[in-house]
């Protein structure tokens, strides 16, 4: 089974500046680079340079738009097994093989296997947790969203 | 030529290119000009379809290695006003309202906390739940493994 790097990246002063300045708030213009690179103090070609050596390095995994896909009719809907605390593998492997989830988690609690189903229309979801249910054995529990309260996603650098 | 913003968001979805221009393959690919593409995207914005451009971190390799999820028992009439104040807390990334599911799973609010060791996500939690005056049931599920992390495919 895979896992994700999860070692803690060193970082230069200027990669900082550029992390915490650029989760969010992009200009959306033909020189985006050169605008934001003025705002902190650089010239366009070390930003670039920066962010194409900070994806090289696995810290960001990449640079652009996220959408909110429910805005367009796609769907995301966050779901929970619970197994036997020792029997998560072979469902956790089950679940990996599956297109239509897009995160699994390990977690602690009973229900221990947590995973985002990324379907196209909210009708798909009863079919795949119930395929699901079907593969691995256990009920899921679906849990879909009814409401986002508005965060600005910062993970800040020190 | 108005631009098919499906397949504006597929052509996206990957990243864009991080050059100069990052905006010129996507005029070719299209055949319109960049400021047309950038009109789409900004059109994108304004209608909250793209809510967040930027560089997507990896948090673990920034050393935030405690990821948790907390999940509380909100009662209905609170639910909107303390969803809002958690979201709005600095150490809070996602926040949102879900059905409960009884008898098997009774929380309603889900937040997702993150600091650089367990204890920090915990003293953080602490401080919110005083500050803010939560007294509901709660309970923090800290993840152990991430097996998958994938960019959700839209198109």
């Amino acid at each position: 089974m895979q896992e994700l790097n999860k070692k803690t990246a060193e970082l230069t002063s200027q990669e900082k500046l550029v992390i915490n300045s650029l989760q969010g708030g992009f200009p959306v213009c033909a020189r985006p680079f050169a605008k934001v690179a003025s705002q902190i103090g650089m010239d366009e070609q070390s930003l670039i340079d920066i962010i194409t050596n900070l994806k090289d390095r696995n810290i960001i995994s990449r640079f652009g738009p996220l959408f909110d896909i429910q805005k367009i009719g796609g769907n995301f809907c966050l779901c929970a097994i619970s197994t036997p605390p020792d029997a998560w593998e072979k469902t956790a492997d089950q679940l990996n093989e599956m297109p239509e989830v897009a995160h699994n988690y390990l977690r602690t609690h009973e229900y221990n296997l947590w995973f985002v189903l990324a379907i196209e229309t909210a009708g798909q979801l009863t079919e795949t947790v119930a395929k699901i249910e079907q593969v691995t054995g256990y009920p899921v529990l679906a849990l879909p969203k009814e409401k986002e309260y508005f965060v600005g996603l910062n993970f800040e650098v020190q | 030529m108005a631009i098919d913003s499906e397949k504006l968001i597929a052509a996206m979805q990957d990243g864009l290119p991080i050059c100069p221009h990052p905006y010129t393959n996507l005029a070719k690919q299209f055949a319109c000009t960049e400021q047309e593409i950038i009109s789409a995207i900004a059109e994108l914005k304004d209608t909250d379809v793209l809510n967040r451009f930027g560089v997507i971190v990896k948090h673990r390799r920034l050393g935030y290695n405690a990821n948790a999820m907390v999940v509380w028992n909100i009662d209905d009439e609170h639910i909107e006003r303390l969803g809002e104040k958690l979201a709005a807390e600095p150490s809070v990334t996602l926040c949102y309202q879900r059905p409960r599911n009884l008898p098997h799973w009774p929380y309603n609010l889900f937040t997702m906390l993150h600091g650089k060791e367990r204890s920090a996500v915990i003293r953080i939690l602490d401080d919110i739940r005083a500050r803010l005056s939560i007294d509901s049931d709660y309970d923090v599920l800290f993840s152990t493994r991430c097996f998958k992390q994938r960019g959700a495919r839209y198109f």
